[in-house]
């Protein structure tokens, strides 16, 4: 790896809700336009690590460095402000407006003077048409809602308008998990379009295989700690699998498995 | 990258046919022509399509459309608000108290009453967003309170359930060419200028400003609104504002032309408000609706009480027949829109 400034950087973070740890001792790096994935089972603390990352909630303890620099943010938007930006599950779009009114929703573009401002609906429309384009994505009719598209093609919007409007880190919330596997694959194909732009993305999912594809570096999360740490070139997908689904679990589920099977 | 294997074959151009049947208010401006062309053929005093009729039902339709299109712009955010129609009356008995009792200049008394009820719209809002509870039971609260209020005000500064003798204020004549004149042979109403002045404007805030794209956007899914860095509490607090500034206006209107006003004034009103902006295709659940559907969804309830009686039938049955309106407009309306949107969710 480069010796860049990481674009985002934890160390040792953790964080309580009450009583329950959520996370604890995670030291994460997630370095200039590369994939970072970070894989974990349901419960293992990805949603949390989310949260900390797009701003929605604060660390319990431990260090979170934005390029180089403390972060301090208080909302979403805070990190939104950062060029930190996060496409969530579902909830990245609306499905019935349309595809132009969901490019641009928050970051509206205006002509006007003073007080009296109005939306440029031709400049996004076309905007909308040529930047999705550029990723890729070929629509005839911005004008359509949103929730006409597949889901791929809502995930691949969302990725597109994001790094449009100047994303430097890009995070996606399992953008895979509700796909199959055509659309999972549209998905996987913008995720290494907006590397190839020079953002970095973080990849988070349960899925080893998308990760494979696309991941320059592989954090595994497991209840709430940090178990294993890959680069690409020093892992294979099986060991990826593996060591996602547990070992030494794996092995004896399938021990289990087959005995069930034999009679 | 490979473009032809990204194109997808089955999204088809839409046509204009497919483009007007997307638009909300599609629905209620069919309803409009057939309820107009109902009463104009049953029609027994030959009035009905006259200027003389227009000029009466626009008269029923303006006030229902001035504050129809405010509840629908809430509507669209997601939210309802069943306090505007005992707002109206509270803002008018406020202004006439404060005028014949008080002995207050008439204008200076509408502005009490703006204010007085931008705050009951701001408490709506703030109760709502802050403790997220349905703002359906916030509104209707806030209804019975008021509602209670209004009589027991009323008769406790008056003696009675009344108003009266408003025009004697300071002021007057210049309130009430604004608010409450009549124009043209026909007497006209200038309540209809104020609505349709309200629906073009309401129009292009709702499909031409970001504050309509955030309107959209916070019905239509809320969490996904503020992820894209919409303040959706603050657009939703200020549309209570608005719906009960538009309650405001409305009782300014009746207080001036009544020259006083009822305590009861309004009660009941809020689902007028309501029907017109569901006739008009507005989504109960919210994110889709138009402004130009609630003004249409109040003409024809305009038309239906003018020509109801015009084509003698018996008048009582007037609530019976708005409420068939609705259920066949709420129906063809979402009929439609599924159509438009080629059959997905």
């Amino acid at each position: 790896m480069s010796k860049a400034v990481n674009a985002l950087e934890l160390k040792n973070v953790g964080k309580q809700f009450g009583s329950v740890i959520a996370l604890q001792g995670i030291s994460i790096e997630v370095a200039p336009a590369s994939v970072t994935c970070v894989l974990g089972d349901n419960g293992a603390g990805k949603s949390t690590l989310i949260k900390i990352l797009s701003g929605v909630h604060k660390q319990s303890s431990g260090e979170f460095n934005v390029e180089g620099k403390p972060a301090v943010f208080e909302s979403p938007r805070d990190a939104l402000a950062n060029g930190i930006a996060t496409v969530f599950q579902d909830l990245a779009t609306i499905p019935l407006m349309s595809v132009w009114r969901n490019f641009f929703l928050g970051n509206e573009i205006r002509s006007g003077f003073g007080p009296f401002k109005w939306l440029n609906v031709s400049k996004m429309k076309q905007i909308a048409k040529t930047e999705l384009l550029a990723m890729g994505i070929d629509l005839r009719d911005v004008n359509q809602p949103i929730g006409t598209l597949s889901g791929g093609e809502r995930q691949s919007v969302a990725i597109a308008r994001s790094v449009y409007f100047g994303a430097k880190v890009l995070i996606l919330d399992e953008p895979t998990s509700a796909l199959g596997v055509r659309q999972s694959g549209i998905v996987l194909k913008y995720v290494l379009a907006a590397k190839d732009r020079g953002v970095s993305v973080v990849f988070i999912t349960h899925n080893p295989h998308h990760a494979y594809l696309v991941g320059d570096r592989f954090y595994l999360l497991n209840r709430g700690k940090l178990l294993n740490a890959f680069e690409r070139k020093n892992v294979q997908l099986e060991e990826l699998t593996k060591a996602m689904a547990g070992g030494a679990e794996l092995e004896t589920l399938t021990h289990e498995i087959n005995v069930v099977r034999s009679k | 990258m490979t473009q032809a294997s990204l194109v997808d074959e089955r999204v088809k151009k839409a046509s204009l046919i497919t483009k007007i049947l997307r638009r909300p208010e599609f629905g209620a401006f069919l309803g409009a022509i057939a309820i107009f062309i109902l009463f104009a053929t049953t029609d027994t005093t030959g009035n009905f399509a006259q200027l003389g009729g227009i000029s009466g039902w626009t008269d029923i339709a303006a006030p229902i459309g001035i504050i129809g299109i405010s509840v629908a712009l809430l509507m669209i955010a997601g939210e309802f608000d069943l306090s505007t129609g005992v707002l109206v009356g509270t803002t008018g008995l406020l202004i006439g108290m404060l005028v014949t009792e008080f002995n207050m200049n008439i204008w200076l008394a509408i502005l009490c009453a703006f204010i007085f009820a931008g705050t009951i719209g701001f408490i709506n809002g703030y109760v709502v967003v802050k403790t997220k509870l349905p703002s359906f039971i916030v509104t209707l609260a806030t209804f019975f309170i008021l509602k209670g209020a209004n009589f027991a005000y009323t008769k406790f500064v008056t003696g009675s359930v009344r108003v009266t003798g408003t025009d004697k204020a300071e002021g007057f004549d210049l309130a009430e060419a604004i608010f409450a004149s009549k124009f043209g042979e026909a007497n006209f109403q200038i309540a209809l200028i104020w609505w349709i002045g309200i629906t073009v404007i309401a129009t292009f805030v709702l499909t031409r400003t970001r504050f309509g794209n955030w309107i959209f956007a916070a019905g239509g899914d809320a969490n996904a609104a503020r992820n894209a860095g919409v303040p959706v509490d603050k657009t939703k607090i200020m549309l209570f504002v608005y719906t009960a500034l538009s309650a405001a206006l409305v009782g300014t209107m009746f207080v001036l032309r009544l020259k006083g006003m009822q305590a009861g004034q309004g009660v009941g009103q809020e689902f007028y408000y309501i029907i017109a902006a569901a006739v008009g295709g507005t989504l109960l659940t919210g994110g889709a609706g138009s402004a130009i559907g609630a003004s249409l969804g109040a003409l024809i309830m305009g038309m239906a009480y003018i020509g109801i009686p015009y084509s003698r039938w018996d008048s009582d049955w007037t609530a019976t027949f708005l409420g068939v309106i609705l259920f066949t407009a709420v129906m063809i309306n979402t009929y439609i829109g599924r159509k438009a949107k080629g059959g997905k969710k």
